[in-house]
């Protein structure tokens, strides 16, 4: 590909007590969205602050549209548009005037503060205290700072958690309004899946400060053609399923709700060989569902754990 | 407006901090208002000591030849111990008059003219004058401070006592409503002080730590704002407050109390700026690192509570022991007190105040410069 706007190469990054990101790299296209799914504590909020120059990587390197963070942040500062998981204004400031303080850092007037007010529908809130938003205006408050000076690249550290399903749909919308109209590249980190697949078309699953899969929707869910997701509970559960070596696939054992996940890559072929599996050892069947692999189940099958757990 | 002057960021910072301020009543009350409150309990509560020093002047009566002893002359010769040390503020004689139950008392005397009688009383070395005219005794003293009162008491119960000719006559009042030597001047200028320490330590100190644990310090800097400009602003906003807010209580003194301004006024605004830009530059030091609150608390009061009690704010410190008075004086709540009230009390102009207006700005630039170098803006 072209030059790409982000470029992060084995990037790492430690606290005291955990190894936040263990050796990241990735690259994001101009113009392309991309998610970065991962449950609590994965890493996503460190690395996108690296990538926004806000924490510095132990390790690694972080390009963006070319250049390092070191030297050239006056020039990125300018391109960027960003929103933080957490922040919180000044209360006694009014909406309008929250924003037309940060429009003067970009040097901007009046004129571009009104639009993104009514580009983020807080038209009839413009004049209310930041204090007495709800938090789906406080959200969209934060991320029209974030597009006050029509970035290059928009970094959104989950824009839409804590938001009933309504609010969340409407930030989906004004987001997906500036896909259409701008080459902006976007970086997003989310914990629901229906987020990245509606809005994004690269996504990089990460958990433990590592990727464990990354590619576009399709590609993730039609690796192989056909794949079904297979979920089964037990009249007999046991503490720990037997290792099997005549069944292919990897069966994951959730204790917590006694039930067992795998994907299935043939199903004419091969639940006839987990039936077999399951009489060899004595296991008796007690439901079975299967389905349409989801980004959902994807990661399950991957982690043993649900995304939003 | 100046559409560019109305866009620019250190307008709009400043805008902004101005509203915050102006729109949160809370932060005016507790910022200011509580901590006088409190400081004013303190300050009484650390008054009450049972052992008591009474410092008092008395006017050395011309040598008009009669050869005759004041009352005063022979009391001291009577009872006092006399002390050699000679320096100008230092006293001559003492005594003490023991007490088990409500705790000794100590006279100190220094005999001196009206003229240095006058300062030290103005500076709250000593809250009593007495002065022997024509066999009377009369004592000069400020009867709105309950302080100088007793001394009155007291000390005319040791003249009663002493077998020294009987006073028939009670010796006469004369009540030293004069300005610039009451308690209330005294007072005022320690409160516009102790204003302007609070509101830098809170207003700044606060507002910094603040913002940096709700992440929005954060949030600025991540775009092309000038961080010296946000440094900036706060402070002029403080600045402006605090002028404000120090102008109110003199005009309020002024006409409640008909207190005046009997020196200078560009050294008088000099030394007040000089004062705000240190305890800036001491309030950006402290709230550097932590994203803290209450860590941040902890700090604040670290620096204002000592000065606050220590400085001379509600009463003289040269009521503390002698060998603390040399550092108390070198505290930068002191040297902004002790000038502006040489200022308002005792006329003094540039050519007294120039060593604490140097030490004063020079402290916040240093402060200051140590606070940018370890500031955490993340
Ligand atoms: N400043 C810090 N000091 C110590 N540990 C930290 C710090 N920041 C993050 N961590 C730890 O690093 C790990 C990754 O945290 P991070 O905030 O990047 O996760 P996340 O994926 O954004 O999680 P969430 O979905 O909850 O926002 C966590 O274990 C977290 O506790
Ligand atoms: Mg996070």
């Amino acid at each position: 590909m072209e030059q790409p706007v982000i470029e992060v190469r084995n990037v790492h990054k430690s606290f005291k007590l955990v190894q936040a990101v263990k050796g990241i790299s990735l690259k994001i296209a101009a113009g392309s969205f991309v998610a970065i799914l991962g449950p609590n504590g994965a890493g996503k909020t460190t690395l996108v602050e690296m990538i926004e120059g806000i924490q510095k990587p132990d390790q690694g390197e972080i390009l963006i549209l070319g250049k390092t963070w070191k030297n050239n942040e006056d020039e990125l500062r300018q391109v960027i548009g960003l929103s933080l998981q957490e922040t919180r204004f000044i209360d006694k400031l009014r909406v309008s005037e929250t924003m037309s303080l940060f429009a003067s850092f970009f040097k901007l007037g009046k004129d571009r503060v009104d639009e993104v007010i009514s580009l983020v529908g807080l038209e009839d809130k413009r004049k209310a205290f930041v204090v007495n938003l709800s938090g789906g205006q406080r959200q969209r408050l934060a991320l029209g700072i974030a597009l006050l000076n029509k970035p290059k690249i928009l970094l959104l550290d989950e824009p839409t958690t804590g938001l009933d399903p309504n609010a969340r749909r409407e930030i989906w919308d004004i987001l997906n309004k500036l896909k259409q109209q701008s080459g902006t590249s976007m970086i997003l980190t989310t914990h629901y899946m229906e987020e990245a697949e509606r809005l994004c078309d690269y996504i990089i699953i990460i958990d433990k400060g590592e990727i464990l899969k990354e590619g576009t929707l399709d590609q993730m869910l039609n690796d192989e053609q056909g794949e079904k997701f297979v979920e089964f509970s037990l009249k007999n559960p046991p503490g720990q399923l037997p290792t099997t070596h005549e069944f292919p696939s990897k069966i994951s054992w959730n204790v917590e709700d006694s039930k067992g996940r795998f994907i299935l890559g043939k199903v004419d072929s091969q639940l006839p060989l987990f039936f077999d599996y399951l009489k060899n050892n004595n296991l008796q069947l007690n439901d079975m569902e299967c389905r349409r692999l989801t980004l959902d189940d994807l990661f399950t099958s991957l982690t043993g754990r649900h995304l939003d757990e | 407006m100046n559409k560019y002057f109305a866009n620019s960021q250190l307008f709009q910072l400043i805008n902004a901090h101005f509203k915050e301020l102006i729109r949160e009543p809370g932060v005016l009350f507790w910022g200011i208002v509580f901590p006088i409150l409190m400081s004013l309990g303190l300050g009484v509560a650390f008054t009450q000591k049972t052992d008591v020093v009474r410092k008092v002047a008395i006017i050395e009566t011309n040598d008009d030849g009669s050869n005759s002893l004041t009352k005063s002359d022979s009391l001291l010769n009577f009872r006092a111990q006399e002390i050699s040390d000679l320096s100008t503020d230092s006293f001559n004689y003492s005594i003490t008059i023991p007490d088990e139950q409500l705790g000794n008392t100590t006279f100190l005397f220094r005999k001196t003219n009206w003229q240095h009688a006058m300062l030290m009383l103005k500076r709250g070395k000593i809250n009593l004058i007495l002065n022997e005219k024509d066999g009377k005794t009369e004592y000069h003293f400020d009867p709105l401070n309950p302080d100088a009162q007793l001394s009155y008491i007291k000390l005319s119960a040791l003249f009663g006592k002493n077998d020294i000719k009987p006073v028939t006559e009670v010796g006469s009042i004369k009540p030293l409503t004069l300005t610039g030597t009451r308690y209330i001047d005294f007072l005022i200028p320690g409160l516009i002080v102790m204003n302007v320490m609070m509101s830098c330590m809170w207003g700044i100190s606060y507002g910094i730590i603040d913002r940096r644990s709700k992440k929005l310090l954060r949030r600025m800097v991540a775009t092309p704002m000038k961080k010296s400009y946000f440094l900036l602003s706060l402070i002029t906003v403080r600045f402006a407050m605090n002028f404000v807010e120090s102008g109110l209580l003199v005009l309020f003194a002024w006409f409640a109390f008909n207190i005046s301004i009997q020196g200078n006024y560009a050294a008088l605004l000099a030394i007040f700026m000089a004062g705000n830009f240190a305890f800036a530059g001491i309030a950006i030091f402290i709230s550097s690192y932590t994203a803290n609150t209450e860590v941040g608390n902890g700090l604040i009061n670290a620096v204002v509570m000592p000065m606050m009690v220590l400085s001379g704010v509600f009463f003289s410190y040269h009521n503390f022991p002698d060998w603390s008075i040399p550092v108390i004086q070198k505290l930068p709540l002191t040297m902004l007190a002790d000038g502006i009230r040489s200022i308002f009390n005792e006329g003094a102009g540039f050519g007294e105040i120039y060593l604490p207006f140097g030490i004063l700005t020079l402290s916040g630039i240093v402060f200051f410069s140590l606070g940018l170098k370890i500031f955490r803006w993340h």
